[in-house]
């Protein structure tokens, strides 16, 4: 019996989703762009979702929880307004990356590895992005911020600030 | 003379007037190679990339026309054809600039490679943290199919072949190429052991399939245009072809370098720019994050062709697979780190070890608790509440990881312990025996 959770999706979301399915020569393999999805509209995958996949995808539900439970980037806990994963890794930490982390729990208010109370911040360490040779580096949402300098952090605080403010971001398409 | 760099695949990259669209690529003769590619025979292509002597660019530097040659081609079952783009081992970010500022290069790399080799699917495995990256390769797939050279009937050659773009969720295990199927078949990453998984008889859906690096892929449009004769030419003989270094750390201009023929020194002096001013360089992490570290005053034996020795140092390596090779490192993913003797030796290792602790999928036990393991006992070096046994403990705990897992994920927690304790070992020693909190303290490489 379907569950009623795909009425919370947007049409959108819904139409990606129903797009992705046929694409693949097997449906399973279509479960990580089902889920990106989800989330993106969602900015979580709850319990709800994980049913409404096992049904979509004809899977069993330890299928869809042993791929959620497995990678770091799909969140059974809401992610905040603004999402903020600060790379940790050598190249970065070579150029103060830790300093930065701590200016900015301070600054924001949010406590590494957590979301701020009000759901506004989710702050977190990310291991290397990718992009280390302008370390430290930070993804704020779809977008890298390279170069963060402890000693001129305003801008991207300021930064940071209005999109936890601000409404939801515009999601990545999945 | 200062050394240069050879631009090939960046040749247009930085260029202020050079854009994602495919209007950009066609203007500088792009998808001309894939019309002509769809022409021929595909085993003439084959031929060409094995005779160029192109070799992996993901980490293992694996021949790719031999890899080709595995490809079952009698199962009956599809081909399938996965562009790695998981870009995740520390240092290295090169597939980065190839996918954000040349996506049309890749697209055609990746469409004559699947040509040659009788595809019927290629997949993108993009890691999560690209996100426009993902956006900017599915746009300019469609722009491409629009022209003709994704989808139905390639070129008016009645051949046909798609491609998607599949986006990772942040896990590193999915760089490697058996992960990364299972990944692509909606499971957990988990690797497959080989034999029998090997990818191009047991790949995706256990059917024969090619998993290709993106700056390999690239490399195929190249080799197309200059003719495998000319393409050996570049770089040395069972070394070929250019190679992008990323340098980071302490440098004066860290970048990526697209460079063939040169030294180790040459790209950290020349291109780079040498240490920051008042600093000396202390030690270099050539490959990638896995690979084992270089002491920068270490010297190494080398034999001239009539047998007699000589002895080289780190600026003199060979900056190719087999250069860095002989110095007893590898050149995997081209990630350079470099460090200057601001750098406590054991937080550095201690960060690396908390990557790779942090990354293990936790399939074989020896790799995720050995990992693990590492990680507790280098942070609480680091932290000033070592125990008297630690440093050996560590050393042969680590010893007994690598080659004894389903992937070799476990040698990059052997890797780094022993080579950084091998080689800097009075100085860890120092650190252990005072036991205290950041020795050298001003740019501090763990939590606290
Ligand atoms: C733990 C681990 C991580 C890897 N990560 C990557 C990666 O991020 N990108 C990549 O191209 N290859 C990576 N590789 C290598 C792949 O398994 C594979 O050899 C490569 O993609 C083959 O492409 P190539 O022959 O063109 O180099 C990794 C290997 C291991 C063991
Ligand atoms: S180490 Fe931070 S991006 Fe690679």
């Amino acid at each position: 019996m379907a569950n009623s959770f795909g009425n919370k999706l947007k049409p959108e979301t819904l139409a990606e989703i129903e797009k992705i399915i046929p694409r693949y020569p097997q449906k399973r393999s279509a479960l990580m762009p089902v889920l990106q999805a989800i989330q993106d509209d969602q900015r979580v995958i709850s319990n709800d979702a994980i049913e409404w996949v096992v049904e979509k995808l004809d899977l069993q539900p330890i299928n869809v929880l042993e791929v959620v439970s497995f990678f770091p980037n799909y969140r059974q806990k809401p992610i905040g307004k603004c999402w903020v994963r600060v790379c940790r890794t050598l190249s970065c930490a070579l150029h103060g990356a830790y300093k930065v982390v701590d200016i900015l729990e301070k600054e924001l208010g949010c406590k590494m590895g957590t979301t701020s109370e009000d759901g506004s911040i989710t702050l977190e360490y990310a291991e290397c992005l990718a992009a280390c040779g302008t370390g430290p580096g930070a993804l704020i949402d779809e977008d890298l911020f390279e170069n963060l300098k402890p000693d001129d952090l305003g801008p991207v605080i300021a930064e940071i600030k209005k999109r936890a403010a601000g409404g939801v971001p515009t999601p990545t398409k999945g | 003379m200062a050394a240069k760099e050879t631009r090939i695949l960046l040749k247009h990259a930085d260029d202020p007037n050079y854009s994602t669209s495919i209007d950009s690529y066609l203007a500088v003769g792009g998808y001309k190679m894939l019309e002509q590619a769809v022409t021929m025979k595909p085993e003439l292509i084959r031929a060409e990339v094995k005779a160029a002597g192109l070799r992996g660019r993901g980490g293992a530097g694996f021949p790719c026309g031999v890899k080709w040659d595995l490809v079952d081609r009698k199962s009956g079952k599809p081909i399938y054809l996965i562009c790695n783009c998981d870009e995740s081992e520390p240092g290295t970010f090169k597939d980065r600039q190839l996918v954000h500022k040349d996506p049309h290069q890749l697209i055609e790399g990746i469409m004559i490679s699947a040509y040659a080799n009788n595809v019927a699917l290629a997949f993108i495995y993009i890691r999560e943290e690209m996100p426009k990256g993902a956006r900017i390769l599915r746009q300019a797939i469609e722009e491409a199919r629009a022209k003709g050279y994704v989808g139905e009937n390639i070129c008016g050659s009645g051949y046909s072949c798609d491609i998607i773009v599949h986006r990772g969720a942040g896990a590193y295990i999915c760089g490697e190429e058996t992960g990364l199927i299972e990944s692509l078949e909606g499971k957990r990453a988990y690797p497959r052991i080989k034999p029998p998984y090997f990818p191009a008889v047991l790949g995706l859906y256990n059917c024969p399939t090619i998993v290709n690096n993106v700056e390999t892929l690239c490399n195929v449009v190249h080799i197309c245009r200059m003719g495998s004769v000319e393409y050996a030419k570049i770089g040395r003989p069972n070394n070929t072809g250019t190679r992008i270094w990323c340098v980071s750390g302490h440098v004066q201009r860290p970048g990526y370098y697209e460079v063939a023929g040169i030294t180790m020194g040459e790209l950290l002096y020349d291109l780079c720019g040498g240490p920051l001013p008042g600093r000396k360089f202390k030690a270099i992490v050539p490959g990638g994050g896995s690979m084992k570290i270089l002491r920068y005053d270490e010297r190494f034996k080398g034999k001239n062709p009539d047998g007699s020795e000589y002895e080289y140092g780190v600026d003199d390596i060979p900056l190719d697979f087999d250069g860095v090779a002989a110095a007893g490192s590898m050149s995997g993913s081209a990630g350079m780190m470099v460090m200057d003797d601001s750098v406590d030796i054991m937080e550095a290792l201690a960060n690396l070890v908390g990557f790779y602790s942090h990354e293990s999928c936790g399939q074989c036990t020896p790799c995720r608790e050995g990992s693990l393991w590492a990680k507790k006992i280098t942070w609480r070096m680091c932290r000033g509440d070592a125990r008297e046994q630690d440093l050996d403990t560590l050393v042969s705990m680590a010893g007994n990881i690598g080659g004894r897992t389903v992937c070799p994920m476990g040698f990059s927690t052997t890797w780094p312990v022993q080579s950084y304790v091998g080689k800097f070992r009075e100085e860890i020693e120092a650190k252990v025996r005072e036991n205290k909190v950041g020795m050298r303290g001003d740019i501090r490489l763990i939590e606290k």
